[in-house]
């Protein structure tokens, strides 16, 4: 299958993706979402600005925090040692994407821009509360995670935006994971839970961020289960309570198929939030 | 638009379609037709080639995308005659029965043993998650990418 006839533009810079790109075009990043989507007539831009070689948009940066540019891909996160240290669960999560073959090529900023409700990251970056950094014609803005995704393929990008980087907190005194439940066939989450634990050193839990995706129709902040984890030791019964709570927190959000429908995938929610917490305290 | 790849160490330059995928480029432009097309949806793994040393599903990728990259398939794998160790081993462990998915297998688990060696069964079956075999049930394919595993670690 070939995709649909369009003009292509590489960019050399930020500025240059920005001002090339016009009302039909799409900005191309690793292509691992735009082309099988083109192929499949789904969408059919005219115009592509490839933004894949622009230097700004590359490299992740420690300091106090993660600066991850939007063209770092799933495996250039997975085994960066700074991911590794300050946010455990969004390494994880890109390491548990697709297939070696789309993270050596797939990017965060176009993960994020395609938000496929089923997309792994995304869950790790609301659960967390990174934020998107975003340029347009009219200058920069930042957005929180949570606010980003907004529904199903929808995003608080405008036409013409390019996300530069993802901002994600210094995580490393909190104990996090990322436990999905893979589809199959194609990998994608049918559920995916991400989990840090800030524990006291009293063996009580200062505070939890807990979020989830894949069961629901974008990521989704989960803070009634939150507050079920916070001030307990994260024995059983905080858990288990942790796990009713998050049913309920996504109660208003749920996605399903004929496969794997709604009310199973908010059930799975809750295993895979035990799961999770269990990965995440090693 | 203009582009110049080296494929198996030789550079092509080329005037491309901006929407022709890599893997038409080396299929219907360079006729290596060793890089399969299977589902065609980045599913398979058929298609899978080098791109720089990194394995990559050739059907997910622009031509122009690949501008100025070197290119490994298949037929570029084999050097000065010799067959790459991870050919012998499909063919000594019969890693395949219809061979449509071989290429993909071969070339995904080369780069894998060599930046893995040592890789254990179950790191192995893990791996190939991104290519698949309607044939062979596996079984022989990870037979053989563990006897290279094994070798490149000197057990
Ligand atoms: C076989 C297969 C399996 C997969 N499995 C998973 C999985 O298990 N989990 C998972 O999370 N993902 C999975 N993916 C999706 C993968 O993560 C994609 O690589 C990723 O979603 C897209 O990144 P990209 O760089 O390829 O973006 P592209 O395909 O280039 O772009 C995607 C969209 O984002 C826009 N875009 C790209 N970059 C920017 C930017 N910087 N600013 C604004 N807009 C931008 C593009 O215009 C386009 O609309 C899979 C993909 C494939 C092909
Ligand atoms: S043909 Fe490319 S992955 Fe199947
Ligand atoms: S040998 Fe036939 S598809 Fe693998």
């Amino acid at each position: 299958m070939w995709p649909n006839k369009f003009d292509y533009v590489r960019a050399g810079s930020v500025d240059e993706a920005l001002s090339s790109i016009t009302d039909d075009g799409k900005f191309l990043a690793g292509g691992h979402s735009l082309l099988p989507v083109m192929k499949l007539r789904l969408d059919a831009p005219e115009q592509l600005v490839d933004i894949g070689r622009i230097p700004e948009l590359q490299g992740i940066s420690a300091n106090g925090g993660l600066t991850i540019g939007a063209g770092a891909t799933h495996d250039a996160i997975a085994t960066s040692a700074d991911v590794q240290a300050m946010c455990g669960a969004l390494a994880s999560a890109c390491g548990q994407v697709g297939d070696q073959g789309v993270r050596n090529f797939g990017t965060l900023g176009g993960n994020i821009a395609h938000a496929d409700p089923a997309s792994d990251p995304p869950t790790v970056l609301v659960a967390v509360g990174a934020s998107v950094n975003i340029q347009g014609a009219g200058g920069s803005r930042s957005v929180g995670a949570g606010d980003f995704f907004v529904d199903l393929f929808e995003t608080a990008l405008d036409d013409g935006e390019l996300i530069t980087s993802v901002s994600v907190p210094d995580l490393s005194d909190h104990q996090s994971a990322y436990v999905k439940f893979p589809h199959p066939a194609s990998r994608y989450a049918i559920v995916g839970v991400c989990v840090a634990l800030k524990m006291n050193d009293d063996g009580s839990c200062d505070h939890a961020h807990v979020a989830v995706g894949g069961a629901t129709v974008k990521a989704v902040r989960c803070s009634s289960a939150e507050a079920a984890l916070a001030g307990t030791t994260v024995d059983d019964a905080a858990v288990n309570a942790a796990a009713e709570a998050v049913k309920s927190d996504i109660s208003e959000w749920l996605a399903g198929d004929i496969a794997y429908p709604e009310s199973y995938r908010q059930q799975m929610a809750g295993v895979f939030l035990k799961r999770a917490v269990a990965v995440a305290q090693g | 638009m203009q582009v110049a790849i080296t494929v198996n160490g030789v550079v092509h330059e080329r005037d491309v379609d901006p929407r022709t995928l890599l893997v038409h480029f080396l299929r219907e432009e360079l006729d290596l037709t060793g890089t399969k097309i299977g589902c065609d949806t980045s599913q398979c793994g058929a298609c899978t080639v080098h791109l720089d040393g990194k394995v990559l599903k050739s059907c997910t990728l622009l031509a122009v995308q690949a501008d100025g990259a070197e290119v490994t398939t298949i037929e570029g794998l084999a050097e000065n005659g010799e067959h790459h160790p991870m050919q012998t081993a499909f063919w000594e462990n019969h890693g395949l029965q219809c061979g449509y998915c071989t290429p993909g297998m071969i070339m995904a688990s080369a780069a894998f043993v060599r930046d893995n060696p040592g890789a254990s069964e179950g790191e192995i079956r893990h791996y190939l998650e991104g290519n698949i075999c309607r044939c062979t049930g596996y079984h022989n394919i990870v037979k053989a990418v563990k006897q290279v595993a094994d070798a490149a670690a000197g057990a």
